[in-house]
C-alpha cells in the first residue's frame, strides 16, 4: 500500500472512532499538540493512560472485592482518577462509564458498581485495541516515509 | 546599549495527575511559555520559596525569597482536586503571602461546580478552567500576565 492510501486509511479510521463515540474532540486536540519537535506526544500520553488505567482497574477490582465491606470513598477516588485521565485523552466511552460508576458509588450500591466495573473494563479494552490499531497505522505511514495528516476539527 | 531578550513568561503548573501535567505543559509550551510542573501544592510552595517550617509560626518570605530570587514565576496554574493540599488551599496561601499575592493564579477542575468556581474567583483566582484544558483556554492567559 502506498503512503497516500495509508494516510487516507488513517484519517478514515480516526473519523470512524470519533463517529462511533470511542474518541472525542479531545483526542484530536492532542494530535494538534504534536509536531516535529514532539513527534511522539500522543503515543506517550496514551501509553501513560494505558498504564494508569490498568493500575486503576486492578485497584477497583480489589476495592470492590472486600467482603468485609466496600470502602466507597476509595472506589470513588479511583473512578474519579480514571474519569479524569480518560477525559484528558478523549476516551469518551470510558469516561461516560465512569460518570455512571460514580453515581452508583454515591448510592453505595455494590452490585451496580460491579456491573459498572465490568463495563468500564470492556470499554477500556475496546479503546485500547482501537488506539493500538491507530498507532500501528501511524508507524506504517512513517516507515514508508510519510507523515501523519492533520485532521480538521469540523467534519 | 540595553539588550532586551525575549521575555518568556514562566508558568508554574501544579497537578497530581501525570497525564494532565504532560498535557498542560505541552499546551503552555505551544504558547511559548517556560514551564515548571510539580505534582503537589506542597512542592509548589517549596518552589515558590514559601516553606512552612515547624520551627516558624509565620512565613518569612523575605528570608525565603532571598534564596529564590532566580526563580521568577509569572503565573500559577493549579488543579483543584489534589490529595493533601488542594488547589484552593494553595490559592489562599499564595494570596495571603506578601511576596506572592500578586502572581496571577488559575484553577483547573474536571468538575463543573458553580459554588467551587465562585469560591475560587472570590479568593482571587483570575480564571477557572474546566478540564480538559483547551488551547483556547491557554490563549486567555497572556492578558493576565501583561497586566
Amino acid at each position: 500500500m502506498e503512503v497516500g492510501q495509508m494516510q487516507r486509511q488513517w484519517v478514515d479510521y480516526t473519523k470512524s472512532l470519533v463517529f462511533e463515540g470511542f474518541l472525542d474532540g479531545q483526542f484530536l486536540q492532542l494530535q494538534q499538540l504534536q509536531d516535529e519537535n514532539n513527534p511522539d506526544f500522543v503515543v506517550e500520553v496514551v501509553s501513560l493512560f494505558f498504564e494508569d488505567s490498568e493500575r486503576l482497574l486492578n485497584d477497583l477490582t480489589f476495592a470492590l472485592d472486600q467482603n468485609g465491606g466496600v470502602d466507597f470513598k476509595k472506589v470513588d477516588a479511583h473512578v474519579h482518577q480514571l474519569k479524569g485521565s480518560s477525559s484528558s485523552i478523549g476516551a469518551q466511552r470510558v469516561k461516560n462509564c465512569c460518570v455512571a460508576f460514580r453515581n452508583f458509588c454515591e448510592e453505595q450500591n455494590t452490585d451496580a458498581c460491579l456491573r459498572c466495573l465490568q463495563q468500564v473494563k470492556q470499554e477500556y479494552c475496546l479503546a485500547k485495541n482501537k488506539l493500538e490499531t491507530l498507532f500501528r497505522l501511524e508507524q506504517q505511514i512513517m516507515a514508508a516515509g510519510g507523515s501523519i495528516p492533520m485532521i480538521e476539527l469540523s467534519f | 546599549m540595553a539588550i532586551t531578550s525575549d521575555a518568556q513568561f514562566h508558568v508554574l503548573a501544579v497537578d497530581d495527575s501525570l497525564i494532565d501535567r504532560m498535557l498542560i505543559e505541552r499546551l503552555l509550551k505551544t504558547s511559548s511559555f517556560h514551564v515548571t510542573a510539580v505534582d503537589s501544592a506542597t512542592k509548589a510552595l517549596k518552589f515558590l520559596g514559601l516553606v512552612e517550617d515547624d520551627m516558624r509560626t509565620f512565613d518569612t518570605p523575605s528570608v525565603a525569597s532571598k534564596f529564590h530570587q532566580d526563580v521568577e514565576v509569572n503565573l500559577i496554574i493549579t488543579d483543584y482536586c489534589m490529595p493533601g493540599m488542594t488547589g484552593y488551599d494553595l490559592l489562599r496561601k499564595i494570596k495571603e503571602s506578601k511576596s506572592l499575592k500578586d502572581i496571577p493564579v488559575v484553577i483547573m477542575s474536571s468538575e463543573n461546580v458553580p459554588s467551587r468556581i465562585n469560591r475560587c474567583l472570590e479568593e482571587g483566582a483570575e480564571e477557572f478552567f474546566l478540564k480538559p484544558v483547551q488551547q483556547s483556554d491557554v490563549n486567555k492567559l497572556k492578558p493576565h500576565l501583561l497586566k
